[in-house]
């Protein structure tokens, strides 16, 4: 029972963060819808006994990843309203809600219109069973460390060196020419 | 024997390389001996190879020598071949022989000319060609040869292309050449894709034994037929032909005689068995064009005035005797009267550069005449050669071209009739020219039109000249008149006034007295005035002598005007009533009376007087002898007497496949049929030297309806090749440009607007490529999950 | 009532669906890349739904791998943003169009 009411409340969340992103005029409301949605994710990790991951994704999603779009709206003085009423894009909106909705209805349709038991997903598809790592009653974390340093080792690894070239890559678009440093004229006119 | 076979297109081709390598050091007249030496080398292969072919049975002799493959790509190998066969070989002996000669010839011909060893290195490779296409054991090979010819052709007729209108002769030449070229090319095509392989040996075995249909057979005929209408010259494309003889003589003789022109007939002759298999009708048209041409080109020779004109139509109706013989299916007499047309056609036109190198470069007959004193052995030789063509028994002509028309007869009436009229007509134009150039009188001492023209015209600006000055001299005697006129009235004045003087001093006299000193004064003063009297009356004699004096000046400057006029009158009226060069001759036609004003007739009149017309050198007078022997007894190669004595027609049966049309004429019948032609042969040769021997009528009477015929047939063709040939041309044109050109600039042009349209989807925004891509994986979605779902 | 992995998924499948339209909404590039972060969490979630369902360790450490390509990802799209918002300080994602055909 007690899930059912934390699912519906994380839900509620969940679905009023997307909705205040996708709508949210200001960005930085838009920002703040989005730790909501985190937040409320984090939570239905927690129901699912993945307290590792609820753990990450407060910590690496709402904690680094908004908190790095708000430093770059503020730094760039994007956070004018956006206005949304208008669609310069002649037939975005309709052809956007159709292809949204569309995408809905296959999950949903695939979901609920398949057969019986578990041969879907890779049996549909290749034929054959995926591996399985069962899930042990240790602690997930621990479960999930060895997982990612046998199995998962090479991905990891790549991980490693996807984070490396991303900060360099980071590095180098954002380079003043020069050398200059990055040079904000006014700070004051960013916070209205 | 028979290995010698590449021999004889290999001397001339030698031949060429080394005139092209050093032949501009050996010069004059080496180079021409190298030439002829080559081309002698090549007629001794030939006979070698034409007793090695008599050694064999007749059923074998047919032989292949390969060199080499030429084009080896895959199911379509062609080699380098010699097919030797009776017919081959018979086409290269001759073709070797009188090349020799006419090489031997030009070396006298061409003497002086500043190109000489030019000329033989286009005549060897020209022989190169002729050799390579007769020998040749596939069509490739024959069509290298063929468009060889045809390039030497044109090299040969503009030999002398600084003078524009030689070479637009080689131009006309070599394009009407290629219209038949595009018939060969598209009748090897359709070989090939008939029965696979275009060698005459695998031709003759797939017609032979049935690969071919009679449409594919009768498409063959009528390309090849297109091809050798090009080639020999008959009607539509003989337009070359006549212009051709801008060329030197020897080309005119080699090429367009006895050579060239005869490669389609032999190509005709060499596909008998599809020519066999193909329908009547195109047989029937082969015959008919062939009939044709011949009386239209022999009604164009009647009127022609350059003596080698008069023998390219006569060859050109000559060719028309072969493709009639080809088209009713006598290739024996055809073979029979291309070798005798080859011997005394090679001979009438040395004969003629003969005479045209005697007179010094003079080609009009007209202007002949009486030659046969200063240049004997050239008209002897010229005369046999026009007994030979004329269709004289026991001379070579006769036998052929009787053979030919006794098949025709045997055929269809209608041919023989219009071949019986073409043979009269030749005799005619023949015994025409023969007549105008060696007897009569010598017409080379004549003055011409432009000469006489130009004597009138020193004579006429000479009194208008006068007449200038008379009038110049009228005007200053009336200004003299006038002022003699002028000075009178003060002459009378001044009389007045002595008068007056006088009456005075007299007055002054008489009214002084004597003893006064005055007195003395007064009497000489009456003394000078009675001086001054007589002096102004000497004075008023004198002016009134000087305008008598003037009057008659004037009288005389008028005179003198009147007599100029006159005069020149009496010029305009002399030069209306001066003799006229008649444009139409006999053998005795007066030479206009030039006596009164001789020594007015510019240089070219007077140099001419000097020269002698003469005979050539024995290296154009031999091959003359030589030709005009083979041209009397080369009758004896197909006798009609008795079986036996058909030389020919055995020689060819190994060929001919049995395709010939067999004669069904008794015996009889063809002694009426020879009869005939004999007295249809007199009666021309008595006309002709009735007309223009004895002047009974006049030539205009003959020549200018001949003209009028021949430009009517002429006119009559253009209007078809104009008219409706245009319209076909135009109509391809028009489809080629319309719809065959939209089809293929239609499919860019389709690509172009799909993608202009398709290019609007890139329109550079990110969320409308957002949207596609989610709509994209949606429909990946979709195949992916329908396994599912279905 | 019992919350199986359905409700998870089905869950999912809106938010990711409301990501997707969000992208091709909204015009301002931050607020689009947070749409592209809304996405990427729903895909977590049903990750995770499915390795409870299925028992299958497989699905958390996937979730994992999302998370630090998610995050390198904001990383590097965000520097090509601040690059892009430099020169245009107003910016929205309609005026680069250099892409256009």
């Amino acid at each position: 029972m007690m899930d059912v009411i934390v699912f519906a409340i994380s839900a509620a969340i969940i679905l009023g963060g997307g909705l205040g992103v996708i709508s949210l005029r200001n960005p930085v409301h838009a920002a703040l819808s989005l730790i909501a949605t985190f937040f409320g994710v984090a939570v239905l990790f927690i129901l699912q006994e993945a307290h590792f991951l609820a753990l990450v994704q407060v910590v690496v999603y709402a904690g680094a990843v908004v908190v790095l779009f708000l430093f770059v709206i503020m730094l760039l003085g994007v956070d004018q309203a956006e206005d949304v009423s208008t669609e310069p894009i002649v037939g975005q909106r309709p052809l956007a809600a159709a292809g949204a909705g569309l995408i809905l209805l296959l999950v949903l349709g695939g979901l609920f219109l398949s057969g019986e038991g578990g041969d879907g997903g890779s049996v549909a598809l290749t034929g054959q069973r995926a591996a399985v790592t069962p899930m042990e009653d240790t602690q997930d974390i621990e479960q999930l460390a060895r997982d990612l340093f046998t199995r998962n080792i090479l991905a990891f690894e790549a991980t490693a060196l996807l984070l490396t070239i991303a900060t360099v890559g980071a590095v180098v678009l954002v380079r003043n020419e020069g050398g200059e440093d990055l040079v904000v004229d006014d700070p004051g006119s960013s916070v209205r | 024997m028979l290995e010698a076979a590449w021999l004889i297109p290999a001397f001339p081709l030698t031949g060429f390389i080394l005139i092209l390598l050093i032949g501009r050091r050996l010069g004059e007249p080496l180079a021409g001996w190298l030439g002829t030496a080559m081309m002698g080398g090549s007629f001794l292969a030939t006979v070698a190879v034409f007793f090695g072919l008599v050694a064999e049975e007749e059923p074998e002799r047919f032989f292949i020598q390969t060199l080499f493959t030429w084009v080896p790509a895959g199911s379509f190998s062609v080699d380098i071949g010699f097919l030797v066969d009776p017919l081959s070989i018979a086409m290269c002996l001759f073709i070797t022989g009188v090349g020799t000669l006419i090489h031997l010839y030009s070396i006298g011909y061409m003497h002086g000319d500043e190109n000489f060893s030019k000329f033989f290195l286009y005549l060897n490779l020209f022989a190169a060609s002729m050799l390579l296409l007769v020998l040749g054991d596939n069509l490739l090979l024959t069509f290298l040869g063929w468009e060889g010819v045809g390039a030497c052709s044109y090299l040969l007729i503009s030999f002398w292309f600084k003078d524009e209108a030689n070479a637009s002769a080689g131009k006309k030449a070599f394009v009407t050449n290629r219209i038949g070229d595009f018939g060969f090319m598209l009748g090897t095509f359709l070989v090939f894709s008939a029965i696979g392989s275009i060698k005459y040996a695998d031709i003759i075995v797939g017609a032979n034994s049935g690969a071919l249909t009679v449409g594919t057979a009768t498409g063959i005929t009528l390309l090849m037929l297109l091809a050798a209408t090009g080639k020999s010259a008959q009607i539509p494309l003989f337009v070359w032909l006549p212009d051709a003889m801008a060329g030197p003589t020897p080309v005119s003789a080699l090429i367009h005689a006895a050579t060239m022109v005869t490669s389609g007939v032999y190509l005709l002759i060499r596909l008998n068995p599809v020519l066999d298999l193909s329908e009547p009708w195109s047989l029937s048209l082969i015959a008919w064009i062939g009939a044709i041409t011949g009386l239209v080109a022999a009604l164009a020779a009647v009127v022609q005035n350059d003596i080698k004109k008069v023998l390219a139509y006569s060859t050109v109706s000559q060719l028309g005797y072969l493709f009639m013989a080809v088209g009713i299916g006598a290739y024996v007499p055809a073979m029979f009267h291309m070798i005798t047309h080859a011997f005394f056609k090679a001979l009438l036109f040395l004969g003629s550069g003969s005479v045209i190198h005697g007179v010094h470069d003079e080609q009009d007959m007209r202007r002949m005449g009486g030659l046969y004193k200063m240049m004997p052995i050239t008209a002897g030789t010229f005369i046999i050669g026009w007994l030979a063509i004329a269709g004289v028994p026991p001379f070579a002509g006769f036998w052929s071209k009787d053979e030919i028309l006794v098949y025709a007869w045997d055929v269809n009436p209608a041919l023989w009739a219009v071949g019986l009229v073409t043979a009269l007509l030749t005799a005619f134009y023949m015994t025409r020219q023969v007549i105008l150039t060696f007897f009569g009188r010598t017409r080379y001492y004549d003055a011409h039109t432009d000469e006489i023209d130009a004597a009138f015209a020193g004579r006429i600006d000479a009194a208008s000249a006068d007449i200038e000055a008379a009038r110049e001299d009228l005007v200053k005697a009336q200004e003299a008149i006038d002022k003699a006129i002028g000075d009178l009235p003060k002459r009378e004045e001044a009389i007045e006034k002595a008068k007056a003087n006088l009456g005075d001093a007299t007055a002054a006299v008489e009214a002084s007295d004597p003893d006064t000193e005055g007195h003395d004064k007064l009497v000489k003063a009456l003394d000078k005035a009675v001086k001054g009297i007589s002096k102004s009356e000497d004075a008023l004699a004198k002016a009134q002598a000087k305008v008598a004096e003037a009057e008659a000046g004037f009288a005389v400057a008028e005179q003198a005007q009147v007599d100029a006029a006159s005069r020149r009158q009496g010029l305009d009226a002399a030069r209306r009533n001066a003799p006229a060069v008649p444009s139409h001759v006999t053998a005795h036609t007066a030479a206009p009376d030039v006596s009164e004003f001789e020594d007015d007739l510019p240089e070219s009149y007077k140099a001419r007087q000097e020269y002698h017309p003469h005979e050539s050198p024995w290296t154009m007078t031999l091959p003359l002898v030589a030709l005009s022997g083979l041209a009397i007894v080369a009758g004896g190669l197909n006798l009609p007497f008795t079986k036996d004595l058909h030389f020919l027609e055995h020689w060819l049966e190994p060929s001919l496949f049995a395709n010939e049309h067999k004669l069904t004429a008794s015996g009889t019948e063809k002694i009426v049929m020879a009869a005939i032609a004999v007295a249809a042969a007199s009666i021309a040769i008595a006309a002709a030297f009735a007309i223009y021997w004895r002047g009974k009528a006049r030539p205009e009477a003959v020549e200018n309806p001949a003209l009028a015929l021949a430009v009517n047939y002429d006119k009559a063709i253009a209007s078809v090749a104009g008219g409706p040939g245009t319209d076909g041309f135009n109509g391809a044109a028009w489809f080629d440009a319309k719809v065959v050109d939209r089809a293929v600039n239609g499919v860019p042009q389709l690509i172009s607007y799909t993608a202009s349209k398709s290019r609007s989807l890139q329109s550079g925004f990110v969320r409308s490529y957002g949207l596609v891509l989610i709509v994209g994986t949606g429909a990946l979605a979709v195949v992916l999950l329908r396994s599912l779902v279905l | 009532m019992e919350v199986t992995e359905t409700w998870y998924l089905v869950l999912s499948a809106v938010l990711f669906s409301l990501g997707a339209f969000g992208l091709m909404t909204r015009r301002n590039p931050l607020v689009m890349f947070m749409c592209v972060e809304l996405m990427l969490n729903a895909v977590n979630i049903s990750f995770v739904a499915f390795s409870s369902a299925l028992d299958d360790l497989a699905g958390q450490s996937a979730v994992f791998f999302v998370l630090v390509v998610a995050a390198a990802e904001v990383v590097v799209g965000l520097s090509i943003v601040v690059a892009l918002l430099r020169r245009q300080p107003d910016a929205t994602a309609d005026e680069f169009v250099e892409m256009r055909g």
